[in-house]
């Protein structure tokens, strides 16, 4: 059976790449904090020495649109194109190509049927910034096969945050089950509270410090009872119009189970906190 | 209010250099082309068109005037009327005012709504 060996979640910020490569003069103050992070980050991933990388993002309206909208996706692709124009033009990111795993794709969707997942596929799936931001930063040598994972963060009505759990649970599931000798790490990314397109946006802070404080003591913790107790679709939206982003950590805590992180750092930006957490299963910690 | 086809119009020339430019250039003359030949269109189908939605003469206005706010205030999705406008905007105001300048004006413009429920961009 194939081998969890890290399970990573983290916000994305499709900035970062232009905000570390900008010559020096030009960098905003965080810039040399924040590469540090990042790379002392994007070690404990290398540490774990994965094959093959289960990605969990979410579509920005890039390819999936309001006429067909799952809730659940996951890509079957040999492999995945990334970066659309308009986030090219917004955030200077450069195309990508990444290779994927059919095998594993096939055998994770039909596990997560079996497991009364009731997921929508593709077998063209263009990545967005949400899976192509973690490849910058933990794996920038994109050298691994990748299945990638879509949730719904955006598009009313959008599935509890109960449900966000028992998927990533499902997900750890049809990993564990996978018959290969494959070291998986499963890498998944949202937002703790942030607005786009309101009047909380790009303010010096995230639009709720108390949220983010709190949020990142629950992800450390692993305690997702608490989350499940506090976390509402109605006390995200009063966090920040874009705070259900934070349903993905969610998952991911799901993939991990409800355990301490092993490692955990955060970042606060002028207009975002950034947030980044490692589990190792306790079989593979060192 | 079709939220849905106003959030069609945002997402169909936000990915599409040329239309953002004829957007850009003449928002009037490119709404009205927009509602005859490209909203009607399925989404990844260039032959079958739908006849379920239109737009209100508000919603039209709001889009040929590059109203932000107006487009907030109906419920258009907030990610696809950020984007779009910064599409538009972001160039501009950076040579004038510096980075973020235009993100904090649409920020600025929508105080009223800071301590409210926002509209609901549900379609």
């Amino acid at each position: 059976m194939a081998k969890l060996v890290a399970t990573l979640a983290s916000t994305h910020h499709p900035f970062y790449l232009k905000a570390t490569t900008a010559p020096p003069e030009q960098q905003m103050p965080e810039a040399p904090t924040w590469k540090r992070k990042i790379e002392a980050y994007r070690e404990t991933l290398a540490k774990a020495e994965p094959d093959v990388l289960v990605m969990i993002g979410s579509d920005h309206f890039h390819q999936i649109f309001l006429d067909n909208c799952p809730q659940f996706l996951i890509g079957k692709a040999e492999r995945y194109d990334a970066t659309f124009y308009n986030e090219e033009r917004e955030f200077g990111i450069p195309k990508y190509v990444l290779e994927g795993d059919e095998a594993m794709s096939r055998f994770m969707h039909q596990s997560l049927m079996n497991q009364n997942f009731d997921f929508a596929f593709s077998n063209e799936l263009k990545i967005d910034h949400s899976i192509i931001c973690p490849i910058i930063t933990v794996r920038p040598q994109n050298d691994l096969p990748v299945v990638p994972i879509y949730t719904n963060i955006f598009a009313p009505p959008l599935h509890t945050p109960k449900r966000f759990y028992e998927v990533g649970r499902a997900i750890r599931k049809a990993i564990d089950d996978f018959p290969s000798d494959k070291r998986v790490a499963a890498i998944g990314t949202g937002h703790l509270s942030l607005e786009l397109g309101g009047p909380r946006q790009f303010m010096e802070t995230g639009p709720d410090p108390v949220f983010d404080r709190q949020a990142i003591e629950w992800l450390k913790s692993g305690d997702i009872d608490a989350i499940l107790e506090n976390v509402t679709h109605e006390s995200m939206a009063q966090s920040g119009n874009a705070t259900h982003g934070f349903l993905n950590f969610i998952l991911m805590l799901g993939v991990a189970g409800p355990e301490g992180a092993d490692y955990v750092d955060n970042l606060d930006l002028f207009h975002t906190m950034e947030a980044y957490f490692t589990w190792y299963p306790k079989e593979a910690a060192a | 209010m079709s939220k849905y086809y106003v959030n069609k119009f945002l997402y169909t020339v936000d990915r599409d250099p040329e239309l953002l430019q004829r957007y850009i250039d003449e928002p009037r003359t490119f709404v009205a082309t927009w509602e005859q030949s490209i909203g009607p269109k399925l989404l990844g189908n260039d032959v079958e068109a739908s006849t379920v939605h239109s737009l209100t003469h508000e919603e039209r206005e709001a889009l040929i005037n590059h109203d932000y706010q107006a487009l907030f205030e109906m419920g258009a999705h907030f990610f696809l009327n950020l984007t779009i406008f910064i599409g538009i905007y972001d160039e501009p105001y950076l040579k004038k005012s510096g980075p973020l300048s235009f993100q904090r004006e649409f920020a600025a413009r929508l105080q009223d709504w800071h301590g409210k429920d926002y509209p609901s961009v549900e379609t």
